[in-house]
């Protein structure tokens, strides 16, 4: 590399980290402020960007247009932000942490199917800054508007700094972000800082997403992907402080744009696609800054906090009659029922594992993870590719595919035992969007967007009827397994440590070495699932390992419920034969989807089975009270 | 101050701990025999947290020396300096919410056992004996099955103090055993630990705010003042000490 190109790239990493720090920093805010994950902040970035391009079209392309659209945009995508946390955030401040992140991701849905609704599947390509040209620099030509986009950053950080500082909101903000309960005790109106805060924090991502048109395309998957980046730029710099996102988003930035300048290098005879590495790269950022400073650059140890603050109610055993009765059912449906039942309850049995380990991992064990997909989709590629690239026999792949998963598991639960709380689950999504990369982009091997083919099982197992059978085993052997090893004293030492982590360490529990060992096992089970499931589909895409596929198994147990066992269970299925109706009948099945967990989160805080249960209750004890009386 | 170290169970030497150039601790010595209980007392701020957080692992001093039955154990994990025999109670209960108050001591059991790894069998089955025994002396047997996420507060503090008698500790370290409890319960719950102490020949260290508990329960009590120790001795002793009564009451040094 010369000297000029690396002047180059670190120029087109600045401008990209402009937007970056944008959007981590309202998503910084917002957290530090309403503790709520805001997961549709990536969202509010994609309408930005698909704001900024309508409002150019129509304002047209001069560069007053062009810059008041941005704005516009901006505001725009701020007044949405009011409106989720009037219309819904607002509501449910009281309920658990979890069930806000779950109307999040809701609102998710419903944006991705808004954006497909009014601007289409396709790409749309916005025009280049009018009247801004290039300027040479080391005989190179860069777009003035990336130099502008450099400038911006800082400009904005400084901008939030004199906010933050030298105001009277902005001494609220620090105040409610260190104790929100004090700031209410003394007297502020919340409802109005929220939502104020929400604002803000919208027009930096709607600002964020804006600036971009001229850079990239408005697409549908930017909402996924700018919220992973957020993550981990939020993670590197360190949760609420809003100069650790600045220089998180600028080291990132930079790293990445090295990357995609350096191209393809050949090293000792082997080639090294380094533009490919852009994620892997993030990752080891990230992975070294949580190694050496936890908390991030410029974060701070936080008061331990977990992300569901009630303390959890005991576990109860689910009774044998309901599951005798259960399983009775299932091994009469495929001589009961027809073909559609069969193939629907297979994808509902792979879910349920899917849920009933992820249920495990941020239910009993207290570790939320928002990437289980990751050994879901793991499992299902090493299945996959023992079978076709390795040559196994089917049996063979489908039971060593957990082992795959579980090995991943042991390399990525190594460093998510060292975190705890948001911190913990931004960091398994990372890991997850790592996978995803690396599957995606390694063509080669994996099949890249294609994924892999003609995953079949043998012959003997090919029928619907006995896969069916196969899955009911396999899944069914798993859940049971999970449900045993809680009432294990291994489990029980895990809730012990959910509870307490400052007690279970005064009792010589090694937390972190029981945290570790139970990441592995739900990974490992997690994989099993996607191996069954790979297999009953016979392709493997790369979706499997995708957000989009955590976030369902997410709201799999929300829906059902984190504090029962059975909760999952009646998530998985409500979800997956939800989703599927839903499907077969509208393209736009994301925001109905959305709309109903909307709607069940507003009705039931507590999950379907939770609130099913605060409903017999509330009955039990209105007819025991008649009874006295 | 002090009694021979060589017998003592506890022996602290030269305890340093500074935060960003304040000392918070300075130069602190003590020992405490088994079946003696040693109440350290001192103002607000004057270091008594700090000082108990060195003693068990939390927080590494910046110098100096812990010897528990002889064996330094500066650098050790919370979790080993448990092993080798040392129970605690924190200022702010921390117990297992979910867990039932016979689980909750049969989880200090099982660890002390070495039986917490095993992913099959059903936990609860054993200690359950050995668990009662250990509610009785604490008088919480009548509420073994209520998870302790619903106990009243001085319910919890018991629980506490059973748990950390499961592992038949010889040094019981006690942080403000008595915080956010009824005036009335104090007195009590001190008794109950002291007898405890006493008859298992357990050595006790205990901070405490509660004059009234700290005069009744300890044998020895030793001041802390802006992190330096200024007097020590038996309750008489501490209470006409000049420098104690300055400090307590502001009169001029």
């Amino acid at each position: 590399m010369t000297f000029a190109s690396i002047i180059i790239q670190l120029l087109n990493g600045l401008a990209a980290a402009a937007s970056l720090f944008l959007v981590s920093a309202g998503l910084s805010l917002i957290f530090g402020v309403t503790r709520i994950v805001n997961f549709a902040h990536g969202s509010l970035y994609m309408l930005g960007l698909y704001g900024a391009y309508s409002l150019i079209q129509a304002l047209g392309r001069t560069p007053m247009g062009f810059w008041t659209s941005v704005v516009l945009a901006a505001l725009a995508v701020g007044l949405v932000g009011v409106l989720i946390e009037v219309l819904i955030l607002r509501r449910i401040y009281k309920a658990p942490e979890l069930f806000q992140l779950l109307a999040t991701f809701a609102v998710v849905l419903v944006i991705k199917d808004i954006a497909l609704f009014v601007w289409g599947a396709e790409d749309l390509v916005g025009p280049r800054a009018p009247g801004l040209s290039t300027v040479e620099i080391l005989g190179r030509r860069i777009p003035t508007y990336d130099l502008l986009l450099i400038a911006i950053g800082p400009m904005v950080l400084l901008a939030m700094w004199l906010l933050l500082t030298r105001t009277r909101w902005g001494a609220l903000v620090r105040a409610a972000t260190q104790d929100r309960e004090m700031v209410g005790a003394l007297g502020v109106d919340q409802a109005k800082l929220f939502t104020s805060v929400f604002f803000v924090g919208a027009v930096l991502a709607g600002l964020g997403g804006a600036l971009q048109i001229p850079r990239e395309p408005a697409n549908l998957e930017l909402d996924l992907s700018v919220i992973a980046d957020a993550f981990v730029v939020t993670v590197v710099g360190g949760l609420g402080s809003i100069g650790g996102a600045f220089l998180a988003a600028v080291l990132i930035g930079v790293a990445k744009a090295f990357c995609i300048g350096i191209g393809t290098v050949n090293w000792f005879g082997a080639e090294i696609v380094f533009s490919k590495l852009t994620l892997v790269v993030e990752f080891l950022i990230m992975a070294i800054v949580l190694v050496v400073r936890p908390f991030g650059l410029l974060g701070k140890p936080q008061a331990a906090q977990r992300i569901a603050a009630d303390p959890a109610p005991p576990l109860t055993v689910p009774s044998w009659t309901f599951v005798l009765i259960g399983l009775a059912l299932l091994l009469v449906v495929p001589i009961a029922t027809d073909r559609y039942v069969t193939i629907l309850l297979t994808d509902i049995f792979c879910f349920a594992l899917f849920a009933v380990s992820l249920h495990f991992i941020m239910g009993p064990a207290g570790m939320v993870s928002f990437g289980h997909a990751a050994y879901f989709g793991l499992g299902a590629y090493a299945a996959g590719l023992l079978l076709k690239r390795a040559g196994l026999p089917m049996e063979m792949a489908l039971v060593l595919a957990p082992l795959v998963a579980g090995a991943f598991a042991v390399v990525y639960g190594w460093f998510c035992v060292r975190l705890s709380g948001v911190y913990l689950a931004m960091l398994t999504l990372a890991f997850a969007q790592i996978s995803w990369s690396i599957v995606f982009q390694w063509d080669s091997f994996t099949g890249g967007s294609n994924g892999v083919f003609g995953v079949w099982p043998s012959a003997w197992l090919a029928g619907k009827t006995t896969y069916y059978y196969l899955a009911l085993a396999f899944c069914g052997a798993g859940i049971a397994l999970l449900w045993r090893v809680l009432f294990s004293p291994f489990g029980y030492a895990l809730r012990a440590g959910r509870d307490s982590a400052l007690r279970a360490e005064a009792i010589g529990i090694d937390l972190r070495a029981y945290q570790w060992m139970a990441f592995v096992l739900v990974g490992a089970l997690a994989g099993l699932a996607g191996a069954v499931y790979a297999f009953s589909k016979g392709s493997i895409s790369p979706s499997t390992i995708s957000i989009a596929q955590s976030t369902d198994g997410l709201i799999m147990v929300l829906l059902g419920g984190v504090e029962t066992l059975t909760g999952p269970l009646a998530g998985a299925a409500i979800f997956t034969w939800l989703r599927d109706e839903v499907a077969r009948r509208t393209e736009f099945w994301r925001a109905v989807m959305g709309l109903v967990i909307l709607a069940i989160v507003l009705l039931f805080p507590q999950g379907l089975v939770g609130g099913l249960k605060a409903l017999t209750q509330r009955w039990r004890e209105a007819r025991s009270w008649e009874k006295t009386v | 101050m002090g009694k021979d170290g060589m017998s003592a169970v506890l022996q602290v030497e030269g305890l340093h701990k500074s935060f960003g150039g304040v000392q918070a601790v300075a130069d602190v010595s003590f020992a405490v025999d088994a079946g003696e209980l040693l109440a350290l007392i001192g103002p607000n701020g004057a270091g008594k947290s700090t000082c108990f957080n060195m003693l068990n692992g939390q927080l590494a001093p910046d110098d100096g020396i812990v010897r528990f039955e002889g064996r330094d154990i500066v650098g050790l994990k919370p979790r080993q300096i448990w092993r080798l025999g040392v129970g605690r109670t924190f200022q702010i209960t921390a117990t297992f919410a979910s867990l039932s108050v016979r689980e909750n001591v049969q989880m200090a059991l099982y660890s002390h056992a070495g039986r917490l790894r095993s992913l099959l069998g059903r936990f609860g089955r054993a200690f359950t004996a050995e668990a009662d025994a250990l509610l009785g002396q604490v008088g919480m047997l009548d509420q073994a099955e209520r998870p302790c996420g619903v106990l009243a507060y001085g319910d919890l503090k018991r629980v506490e103090l059973a748990m950390a008698l499961a592992n038949q500790p010889r040094l019981l370290l006690m942080d403000e055993p008595t915080a956010g409890m009824a005036p009335k319960e104090r007195v009590a719950l001190m008794e109950l630990a002291a007898r405890l102490a006493r008859a298992q020949k357990v050595a006790v260290l205990f901070t405490e705010h509660d004059m009234d508990v700290v005069f009744s329960q300890a044998d020895r009590i030793i001041v802390l003042d802006r992190g330096q120790l200024i007097a020590g001795g038996t309750p008489q002793e501490v209470r006409a000490n000049p420098n104690v009564q300055a400090v307590y009451l502001g009169s001029s040094h």
